[in-house]
């Protein structure tokens, strides 16, 4: 973990969504899938939290070496102060953090599998596992043809892509978890990773228990400090061989877990009954709404 | 950062710190996590997360939400407990190579007392900071420091078992801050820290529902700065002589300059550590060039130089 001023080398729109490249040697040199950059968004007089950004790239070498990109949907102050910014500013940027994606020793069919923006750390994942010599599939979806996260960057880097919306705009209509079963089946994929949203990590972590897969999962939970200290980013989890559990912080012991070891009902409440039924599934009902300052 | 000799050494009656800032409790964990980003030498102590007897699950999340200048935090005082703290956290603190006050939490005064005596004899350890004042308790009757008798129990126990410094960490939210102050001090509380988090609430009005899940939680950040110099500036005229931790929405030097005109005689940082984890040490690098310019040669000198108006109708420290 470092804390760097980052200058901006662009700032541009990718298709809906938001993308940052900076100039950070340091932490892309040491940088993996699945970790994430706090970066400061000092809007005029406001006293404004540092806001989390999963690493959609982070290049070491070739014309982009040193350099590290974030992608992001404006959903609040803070991301609408960070897609205001211009080449040549200077960012206060904290990473890498957490825990990243590891990599299957033996076993070389992955299956990744991405809800909206939630897509962007599958892509970088994606390069160090074909860079392993492992089979890489791919299953993206979002709510419309808009919101599917680089397709075609998904094509070239996956042996295989399916493509789900949820207006059935592009792909399949539907949800990533309508193709989990037939793609795994297709693909004969070993070991499942999953970004995207809470609900749709649930359902893949869910699929996956059932069928006996190992997956983790990138998760997002509100955070303050991002660096372990406030334990703001609480995610239950369950102790090894199922005794006890205990909160975990997103940020440093997160933001992959194994999709096994989640608590998911006392996390997201229990989705079966489609109601919050007990004091613990009011986390569920109580959602923050302000995805922002969650990693993706 | 200042060149000259200006010293920035405090001595709260004997408990020294090499600056008057310190990290304050809950904001910085035990300072291992922001080791790695700062140099925690420079700072002028930490104050450890505060730690129960035992391991303690905290609340359910969203545990925060962000309001305008601040925060609202219900965390629920999560932690491994004393065992594990001591196990985990004590060898950190003991080479820390800087000044920690141990806060220490309990539903009860028994617990109070189990934690101090783990903790009392921790290398490293300078004083203890008795948080009484968590907001984010089962029962508003475990926020000790809301009742003058109760916050006595508690600080008179801990100052049985032990011979550090207590600092009982106070609350704003009493009728009579003043009146909680000198119960403590009549218990043996070394010095006081002010103030703790405010009792908040946000409402997300799309859903009709409460942002945080447990309902309330612990306002902190600059919306709350203004509270807490009225604080420590009424408990500072009621109780001179009394070591003031002042805390409470400090960002930038100007702010700690608030407290110690006002009667503090340290300042902690808490929120502000979230976005700027380098703010204890600019701050207090911002007090040692206002004491340059100001030709003072040392933080004490403040204390005495509030200029208040001649007549007050009714000073608010004044009980009864």
């Amino acid at each position: 973990m470092i804390r760097a001023r980052c200058e901006v080398l662009s700032s541009r729109r990718s298709g809906v969504y938001w993308s940052v490249t900076l100039v950070a040697p340091d932490i892309a040199e040491q940088a993996k899938p699945g970790q994430f950059v706090q970066i400061a968004v000092p809007e005029g007089r406001k006293f404004i939290l540092r806001r989390p950004f999963s690493i959609h790239q982070a290049s070491r070498r070739g014309g982009w070496a040193g350099t590290l990109e974030v992608v992001f949907d404006v959903v609040g102050p803070g991301t609408a102060w960070l897609a205001e910014s211009k080449p040549h500013d200077v960012l206060d940027v904290i990473g890498p953090i957490g825990r990243s994606f590891q990599y299957p020793r033996e076993l070389t069919s992955c299956l990744l599998v991405g809800g909206g923006y939630g897509a962007a750390p599958l892509y970088f994942l994606a390069e160090e596992l074909r860079s392993r010599n492992k089979f890489v599939h791919m299953i993206v979806g979002a709510r419309d043809h808009e919101r599917v996260f680089k397709p075609i960057e998904g094509k070239r880097l996956a042996d295989t892509i399916a493509i789900t919306t949820e207006d059935g705009t592009m792909g399949q209509r539907g949800r990533v978890t309508d193709v989990l079963a037939s793609v795994l089946e297709k693909t004969g994929a070993e070991v499942v990773y999953a970004c995207g949203p809470n609900r749709m990590l649930r359902a893949v972590a869910d699929h996956c228990r059932e069928a006996g897969l190992p997956c983790q999962v990138a998760v997002e939970e509100m955070m303050a400090c991002g660096v372990g200290v406030c334990w703001t980013c609480a995610v239950p989890v369950i102790g090894l061989g199922g005794r006890g559990w205990w909160n975990v912080r997103a940020c440093v012991e997160g933001p992959v877990f194994n999709g096994a070891r989640v608590w998911w009902d006392r996390w997201l409440g229990d989705e079966a009954e489609g109601h919050a039924a007990s004091p613990d599934g009011f986390a569920r009902m109580l959602e923050p709404e302000r995805v922002e300052a969650r990693p993706r | 950062m200042s060149t000259t000799a200006t010293s920035l050494t405090v001595d709260l009656d004997g408990v020294l710190f090499p600056t008057p800032v310190l990290a304050a409790s809950g904001c910085f964990g035990s300072g291992k996590e922001m080791s790695e980003i700062i140099d925690v030498h420079r700072l002028g102590g930490i104050v450890t997360k505060s730690v129960t007897l035992t391991p303690t699950k905290g609340l359910a999340t969203p545990r925060m939400v962000e309001t305008d200048s601040g925060m609202l935090n219900a965390i629920g005082l999560q932690n491994p407990g004393v065992d594990e703290f001591l196990s985990k956290d004590g060898p950190f603190i003991s080479s820390a190579g800087v000044p920690v006050m141990v806060s220490v939490a309990g539903k009860s005064v028994e617990e109070f007392a189990q934690v101090t005596m783990r903790v009392r004899e921790m290398p490293g350890v300078v004083a203890l900071e008795a948080n009484i004042s968590c907001p984010n308790v089962e029962r508003r009757n475990q926020v000790f420091a809301c009742h003058p008798d109760q916050a006595n129990q508690v600080i008179a126990t801990m100052t049985r078992l032990t011979r550090l410094p207590v600092f009982a960490k106070l609350t704003a939210d009493v009728t009579n801050i003043v009146e909680v102050a000198e119960a403590c001090i009549r218990a043996g509380a070394h010095g006081l820290s002010v103030i703790n988090t405010l009792l908040g609430m946000a409402v997300d009005v799309e859903n009709f529902r409460p942002r945080l899940a447990s309902v309330t939680g612990g306002l902190s950040g600059p919306a709350i700065r203004p509270v807490a110099v009225r604080c420590v500036h009424q408990v500072s005229r009621a109780l001179p002589g009394v070591p003031i931790i002042g805390i409470g929405g400090i960002t930038e030097a100007r702010h700690a300059l608030e407290f110690l005109l006002a009667g503090a005689w340290a300042v902690q940082v808490g929120t502000a550590n979230f976005i700027n984890p380098d703010v204890a040490i600019q701050v207090a690098e911002g007090i040692a060039a206002f004491l340059d310019r100001k030709g003072l040669s040392g933080v004490a000198e403040l204390r005495e130089r509030l200029q208040l108006p001649d007549r007050v109708a009714e000073p608010a420290y004044r009980s009864g």
